[in-house]
């Protein structure tokens, strides 16, 4: 398969950062090499500054900039008017869906789709099913490893795009209970907007000051960042036709432009990895890629690719 | 004893009583003698599962092979009590057959309803076995309406476990515009993420509801006695730390004490229980079918109170809605046997939230 064939994506923002610094993000993001960018809000409904409309406006501009842009959408839907939002959403004519929930799923039935990766898709024949009723792209689930996407990959139905999330801390877990808010005493519906003062999400440490997780509202994420840049050369050789970057804070950019090196060839992976080090608010992981706990960061031989 | 139950396609078959619907009482049978617990104390169904990953409760000791199995069925069966067989964990490719193969033994056995969550799973269920009653489990995740659409036209589910994420009229909301039977969680443990889309057990052990049937795995569990205490990990990560006198819990992920913006404190949940009884009219009025008992993983004694307490108060919430009361007596019956020995009404209560 040739080299070529890796595109870059960046997921959607999952933090609540103000208008101006959202708006910023894509005006730089427009530059970039990313050849996908996935837009819209995915972890609270609550979140307001930018509205579904602003939303489109913005697919607009990056469809100007040479991007293919997918509206993502909420991975947990409980409320009616969340849904409503979500229909409107799905009912676009222009730009591809990411569904998050198999409400959105229902919703895009009949009608290419993305799916997120907190559609459970864990074996071939879910896979499938979702082909039948319009899956394009899917996002491999965050807890399974090389070894299941090898033989997913294996069944895959044509006409389907495999997605992997290559960097960004994990989302792990959505709850009805906001646990920023929680964190300052705050009830959900008068949370006060806290998650504004974390735009890289609240770092929650262990009793022995072990960072561990982070607190994003209603989303609970890892604390380590995941980073699968040295596993570019096996995701090529596994049929992987996207890559995904979860947007950060700080110099996503520049992260885009390290993994746009490495797959081109002009940046080796272990120096790649070296860079992207000192760009995680914490440490790095890659442990469910290697079958392990996810939170754990193993070792990978560099150049010691598979067939090559 | 009520009325049989008539399956009819499309439409909800809960047992009315007095024009309102008595809600079932489904209860946990994690061996034969728990079985034997919840049918003896007036369970409507029990729920129960193979001894292998195949489903959530994944526990040493615990579950059933197929002599045990038939045993529980008969038993069950002979006291009018239906039998519900969990199979509601993710099978990956390298697994696939494992599931298929407890599919086909629940068919055969001819339980009253499969429980199940992945969308394979369901697909072969539903195609291989067109007689077969499947409900959603709450490993499923649906939350919404749209959701359990999707799963009733594609696999014909006849009743959905929710999340113990919705308030109160979320449930109604979700009732409303469903004809899929609702079941809801009224006791026990407690997941304040919604289910079957958490992967923090996973993070620190690398096994997790989803692909191996436990959450937070006995395995993985470490206790140590240090200067500063009694400490429980989980996967090597700090999760709590017991003075000299305190109870100390199991090392469940989300119930530990972690530090977050300079306090410590129980960041994510407290160790507390999910307890509905308060709530019983408001759910029999928003026609939730079933109530669903946690705790395969407990002992016989847990199952016999928990279900003759809860046995009482259906009797009492669908004799007299109107005039139903928790009584103080339950509370303090259930109270003896939850987690942390502390009771919440988790998402149905709006602080909670």
């Amino acid at each position: 398969m040739a080299a070529s064939n890796l595109r870059l994506s960046l997921g959607p923002i999952l933090y609540y950062w103000s208008r101006d610094d959202v708006m910023e993000f894509y005006r730089r993001i427009a530059d970039t090499p990313v050849d996908i960018v996935y837009l819209g809000e995915t972890v609270c409904s609550k979140r307001n500054l930018i509205r579904t409309d602003d939303w489109f406006d913005l697919a607009e501009r990056l469809t100007a900039a040479g991007k293919e842009v997918v509206l993502s959408t909420l991975a947990l839907l409980e409320a009616e008017s969340e849904l409503k939002r979500l229909r409107r959403i799905c009912a676009n004519d222009n730009y591809l869906v990411e569904a998050n929930d198999m409400g959105a799923v229902q919703l895009m039935r009949g009608r290419p789709f993305v799916a997120g990766h907190s559609v459970n898709i864990y074996n071939g024949r879910t896979l499938r099913l979702l082909a039948e009723e319009g899956l394009k792209r899917w996002v491999f689930p965050l807890e399974l490893s090389a070894a299941t996407l090898a033989d997913m990959q294996s069944v895959r139905p044509p006409g389907v795009e495999t997605e992997v999330l290559v960097y960004g801390r994990l989302p792990l877990a959505y709850s009805a209970r906001c646990f920023t808010a929680r964190a300052h005493n705050l009830p959900k519906d008068d949370c006060q907007y806290r998650c504004l003062d974390y735009p890289d999400g609240l770092t929650l440490s262990a009793q022995d000051d072990t960072r561990f997780l982070a607190l994003n509202g209603i989303q609970t994420q890892s604390a380590r960042t995941c980073s699968l840049i040295s596993e570019l050369d096996n995701m090529r050789d596994l049929g992987v036709d996207v890559v995904r970057i979860s947007p950060q804070s700080r110099k996503t950019d520049q992260i885009i432009d390290i993994f746009h090196r490495c797959i081109e060839g002009g940046l080796e992976p272990a120096e790649g990895q070296r860079r992207l080090e000192h760009l995680m608010p914490v440490a790095a992981c890659n442990g469910y890629w290697h079958g392990e706990a996810g939170m754990l960061a193993t070792q990978t031989q560099v150049g010691t690719r598979p067939g090559s | 004893m009520l009325p049989a139950q008539v399956p009819l396609s499309g439409l909800k078959f809960c047992v009315k009583l007095n024009g309102v619907n008595a809600m079932d009482l489904v209860c946990p049978a994690g061996n034969l003698p728990s079985l034997k617990a919840a049918v003896d104390n007036g369970a409507n169904a029990v729920y129960l599962g193979f001894r292998d990953d195949t489903n959530a409760r994944h526990f040493a000791g615990l579950n059933f092979g197929p002599a045990k199995m038939a045993e529980g069925m008969d038993y069950a069966r002979q006291r009018g009590v239906k039998v519900f067989l969990a199979l509601n964990t993710y099978p990956q490719p390298g697994g696939w057959s494992r599931w298929q193969k407890a599919v086909d033994q629940a068919a055969e056995l001819g339980v009253d309803a499969m429980i199940a969550a992945d969308i394979g799973v369901l697909d072969y269920s539903s195609n291989r076995y067109p007689g077969l009653n499947l409900h959603l489990s709450v490993q499923g995740s649906a939350t919404n309406y749209e959701a359990l659409h999707f799963y009733r036209e594609r696999f014909g589910i006849r009743r959905a476990v929710l999340p113990r994420v919705l308030s109160l009229p979320q449930v109604e909301h979700v009732v409303k515009n469903t004809p899929v039977e609702i079941e809801v969680f009224g006791f026990g443990s407690l997941c304040v993420m919604v289910e079957g889309r958490c992967i923090l057990s996973s993070y620190a052990t690398g096994l997790s509801p989803n692909t191996y049937g436990a959450c937070s795995p006995a395995s993985h569990v470490e206790w140590r006695e240090t200067a500063e205490g009694l400490q429980t990990r989980l996967g090597g990560v700090l999760i709590e730390t017991y003075r000299a006198g305190e109870n100390a819990g199991y090392p469940t992920l989300c119930k530990g004490s972690f530090c977050v913006a300079g306090n410590t404190f129980h960041a994510i949940e407290e160790p507390t229980s999910l307890n509905t009884l308060a709530l019983l009219p408001a759910l029999q009025r928003a026609g939730v079918c079933a109530i669903k008992i946690e705790g395969r993983q407990r002992s016989p004694v847990y199952v016999a109170q928990v279900t003759a307490v809860w046995r009482a108060a259906l009797d009492a919430c669908s004799r007299d809605p109107g005039n139903y009361r928790s009584r103080a007596q339950w509370m303090a019956e259930l109270g003896k046997v939850s987690e942390g020995t502390q009771t919440t009404l988790g998402a149905y209560s709006r602080p909670w939230q």
